[in-house]
């Protein structure tokens, strides 16, 4: 890309994404900028999910185009700076904390000291030699956040992270990813629950394979007339329904 | 690619099979266990040294296609695959780092087997026993290549077992053990020659009784990689980094 501007870390263009015979993603278009922690929310099985996979260039795409730091998503010089946290703690459940991240460490080619920065980042230090597959849910997500962070990538993103935490640890994580924008991290956080909108300084509003809103969360409720972005949701998916609906 | 990937890779999944040390045990016990139970089992008649020398190469190859298929697709389906690739790790690394991994185990479970065998169970050995332990290592080496492969088409453990009398069953019953190749039905014996464990046998045979020269040995270690290389090139074209 000769004209990128380095102002926006993802920009999706009219992305198709049909799997089996279910379209999960119907011409999507919407652009995530540098340096702030976009959350996208939506119900599950949204799409949310295939958005991602496709911004990490793991999901086959039927039209459109993905383009991830000025490159196309997927592309061999994006690994090294894109990290992802699947839905699910993808570390291995027979190795401890610290030889997960060691064996992540290695992949990615980062310095060795990386692992003992993001086993404080993440709050793992004391856990660094229990198996992971001994932690509880909330741990094993925290190793495999862990691992995304090695070599400080310039994108994050992170599929339902805070899911099943505890609210103090919750509070923590999105402490964690403002501080991490703040250095000039781009990070793309899904959510299925409402209540984390106000906690990101951009939203992505999913419903059904389409982008229903792209705002800031004041903007949101301002353009809605509501006070919590869940009612601001349901207004947005109820305005959809009578613009499509003839009259 | 890369060395170091590679090398990690191996490293890794080694660490991971030392932590289960019931895993290791069996791995290394089992064969000549059942090995020794063989030779028990026909103590009073000249059939263990017969198909002796084809045990060995039947047990590498059966455990070393089970437990990787069954680690790989564990890999495949706990997302920890989908994060390496979208790290920058080759597929190469992957499947090599894992071969290298089980091949070392491999070795020792073949040195074990052979020298069971040998010193427990009394089974002569009139050729070269480096040859004989090579051939048991590439045999080992192929169930490992096969067990990748077979693993990228299998959803869940229960399809993984399943793949072994799709996969290994047949090459058994055509490889020599329960009828000298030469003695099969033609149309068997030809599709026998098209089966890499026919020829893992073969030279096992020829090195025990010290028939044939390295040469002929040799040319059977060609086959039993070439069909190693092919199931690994296979297996790596399993593995996409783009999915549905």
């Amino acid at each position: 890309m000769t004209n990128y501007d380095g102002s926006v870390a993802i920009e999706v263009r009219d992305l198709r994404v049909i799997r089996g015979t279910n379209v999960a993603l119907r011409g999507l278009s919407l652009s995530v900028p540098v340096g702030e922690v976009v959350g996208l929310l939506g119900p599950s099985g949204c799409g949310k999910t295939t958005l991602m996979r496709s911004i990490v260039g793991v999901q086959k795409i039927s039209a459109g185009t993905v383009t991830v730091l000025g490159y196309p998503a997927g592309m061999p010089r994006l690994r090294q700076r894109v990290g992802y946290v699947t839905q699910d703690a993808s570390v291995y459940d027979d190795l401890t904390v610290r030889q997960n991240l060691r064996y992540f460490r290695a992949v990615l080619g980062a310095a060795a000291s990386e692992v003992d920065r993001v086993l404080e980042l993440t709050d793992l230090t004391q856990q660094a030699t229990r198996m992971v597959g001994t932690l509880s849910g909330g741990q094993r997500s925290r190793v495999s956040l862990a691992a995304a962070l090695l070599g400080s990538p310039d994108l994050l993103v992170l599929d339902e992270p805070t899911v099943g935490l505890d609210p103090v640890l919750r509070v923590e994580l999105w402490a964690l990813f403002h501080d991490l924008a703040a250095r000039g991290t781009s990070l793309l956080v899904s959510s299925h629950v409402m209540d984390e909108a106000t906690r990101c300084d951009r939203l992505l509003l999913m419903r059904d394979g389409s982008l229903l809103a792209d705002e800031t969360p004041a903007g949101l409720l301002a353009a809605t007339g509501t006070t919590d972005p869940e009612t601001a949701f349901l207004s947005l998916i109820e305005s959809g329904a009578r613009r499509t609906e003839p009259a | 690619m890369n060395l170091r990937r590679t090398l990690a890779t191996a490293g890794r999944v080694l660490t991971q099979i030392s932590h289960d040390p019931r895993t290791v045990g069996l791995l290394l016990v089992v064969p000549s266990l059942l090995i020794g139970l063989m030779s028990w089992l026909f103590s009073d008649t000249d059939v263990f040294q017969r198909i002796g020398p084809a045990i060995l190469a039947l047990f590498p190859f059966i455990i070393m296609f089970l437990v990787t298929s069954i680690t790989t697709l564990r890999e495949r389906r706990s997302g920890t695959l989908e994060r390496l690739l979208t790290m920058p790790l080759g597929k190469f690394d992957f499947i090599l780092g894992y071969t290298i991994a089980f091949g070392a185990l491999a070795v020792v479970q073949a040195t074990i087997a052979v020298a069971f065998s040998i010193w427990v169970c009394g089974l002569t050995i009139s050729g070269s026993l480096a040859l004989l332990l090579s051939v048991a290592l590439a045999d080992a080496l192929l169930g490992t290549t096969l067990g990748l492969f077979a693993s990228a088409f299998a959803r869940s453990e229960f399809q993984v077992v399943q793949f072994l009398p799709v996969l290994v069953f047949p090459q058994i019953l055509l490889g020599g053990i329960f009828l000298p190749r030469d003695q099969l039905p033609d149309v068997l014996h030809a599709i026998s020659d098209w089966l890499p464990l026919s020829h893992a046998i073969d030279a096992l045979n020829a090195v025990a009784a010290n028939t044939e020269d390295a040469d002929y040995v040799g040319g059977k270690l060609v086959i039993i990689a070439a069909f190693a290389v092919g199931a690994i090139a296979l297996g790596s074209v399993t593995l996409r980094r783009k999915t549905a």
